[in-house]
């Protein structure tokens, strides 16, 4: 673990990719980063099926934890893009629970984070903007356009505002992406650090007992912070999704 | 604190690249390749969940709403029909109420008209009987007073022929006891 130089403490290997599941994945380059991807999605699909199994009138805990996610979800895309939403609430809420999932899946010991891969949430972002770019183009043909000069602005001022409307349309795929990116990783390696403080201080004999407990209570915080985080970024991607489709279903 | 850490990674890519920060390290294949089996991964939990799954949730949801809809509506229905019935019965109540007065003040009537009619033959007997009876003891006092007079007429006589031995003339008799009489007529009427 101990480095040469700089640092003693090995915070990124954490986030290095392996194929998984032996030589099968060797060959086609599954990672252990997709294999966590397919617990995520098996985890939402089996809390929706066994939730929703016993399909009673009245809902036991699983059911009503199936049934709350649905109408969570449900009344995100509702409240967020209008009656429109709906026809995009099965994109968002596969968005949401997959996300929220690798989130959550990744604060448990042992186990990879794919959100905390900027190709990963690179790639979710990219594929946002440009279905909400399709959408808005299928909506309002050429009409979109004018998403970029908003109105009762002079006339004086389009070559201005232009440019950086098109630029903060498209730098939501980079706050999109890093944002998600930064929050799992950042986390990821506070977690690491204060781990590796505790062995090491935990190691340096007696004068390290005192400050190796802080740290350990600094991770046992983490670990509960990291969770809110997990959530609150899950949230965040789904609803600024919801967010930019609104603006390409209503344009304003 | 977190977001200084961030400023430090994205700030020294160049460093962060040397030192091997794995998600840009893109000499390994792996970091391309999760993500294209992301994306297939992705598209077929979005499949199932939007044709299979979410629809099912959907349902239940819609099933639940549509039978309380109909649970309210059955009792809104059986609340009116509850309502009719108590309107009923109060109408019913207030007729029957004011049948059984019409009944009681007829009854009543026609008992006061009897006994009125009672009362009125039964003073008509009573005024006729004390009419009679006055009329008998009129025509018995006049009989009475009538005889009075000759009665006192003949007493008369009797007393002076037996005091002064002689006779009277009678007209003279009848005279005295005429003035007699008519002197105390008042007292005798």
């Amino acid at each position: 673990m101990a480095a040469s130089s700089s640092s003693s403490i090995d915070a990124l290997s954490q986030f290095q990719l392996h194929p998984s599941l032996g030589l099968i994945g060797a060959s086609v380059n599954f990672t252990q980063s997709n294999l966590f991807m397919v617990i995520a999605g098996a985890l939402v699909l089996a809390l929706l099926y066994y939730g929703m199994r016993p399909r009673a009138m009245v809902p036991g805990r699983l059911q009503a934890a199936a049934e709350l996610s649905y109408e969570f979800i449900q009344s995100m895309c509702v409240d967020t893009i209008g009656p429109e939403g709906r026809r995009f609430f099965p994109f968002v809420f596969t968005l949401f629970f997959f996300i929220l999932f690798g989130n959550l899946l990744g604060v448990w010991p042992y186990d990879f984070t794919f959100t905390s891969h900027i190709a990963v949430t690179l790639a979710m972002a990219l594929f946002v903007v440009c279905m909400v770019t399709v959408v808005a183009l299928r909506l309002h043909g050429l009409h979109f356009f004018s998403y970029f000069m908003p109105a009762g602005v002079p006339k004086a001022l389009a070559p201005l505002l232009i440019p950086i409307e098109i630029l903060s349309y498209l730098s939501r795929i980079i706050s999109l992406s890093v944002r998600l990116f930064a929050n799992m990783m950042a986390g990821h390696v506070m977690l690491e650090v204060f781990g590796a403080f505790v062995v090491m201080l935990g190691s340096a004999g007696l004068l390290g007992i005192v400050p190796a407990g802080v740290s350990l209570a600094v991770n046992v915080a983490l670990i509960g912070f990291e969770i809110l985080v997990a959530s609150l970024q899950a949230y965040v991607f789904a609803i600024l999704t919801c967010i930019y489709l609104h603006d390409a279903v209503h344009l304003h | 604190m977190r977001a200084l850490l961030l400023a430090l990674l994205l700030a020294l890519p160049a460093a962060a690249r040397a030192e091997g920060m794995p998600q840009l390290d893109f000499k390994t294949p792996l970091t391309v390749s999760q993500v294209v089996w992301g994306a297939i991964i992705f598209a077929l939990l979005y499949v199932i969940a939007s044709r299979a799954a979410l629809p099912k949730v959907g349902e239940v949801l819609e099933e639940r709403a549509a039978r309380i809809a109909r649970d309210l509506e059955a009792a809104r229905a059986a609340k009116e029909e509850a309502d009719a019935a108590v309107a009923e019965l109060t109408r019913a109540t207030r007729e029957a109420h004011a049948g059984a007065q019409a009944q009681i003040a007829e009854s009543l009537g026609a008992a006061k008209a009897r006994a009125a009619e009672q009362a009125a033959t039964l003073n008509a007997r009573l005024d006729s009987d004390i009419a009679a009876a006055e009329q008998r003891i009129h025509a018995a006092r006049r009989a009475a007073l009538g005889a009075l007079g000759q009665v006192a007429g003949e007493t008369a006589q009797a007393v002076v022929a037996r005091l002064a031995a002689g006779t009277v003339a009678p007209d003279m008799v009848d005279r005295a006891v005429a003035a007699a009489l008519a002197a105390r007529r008042p007292q005798l009427a």
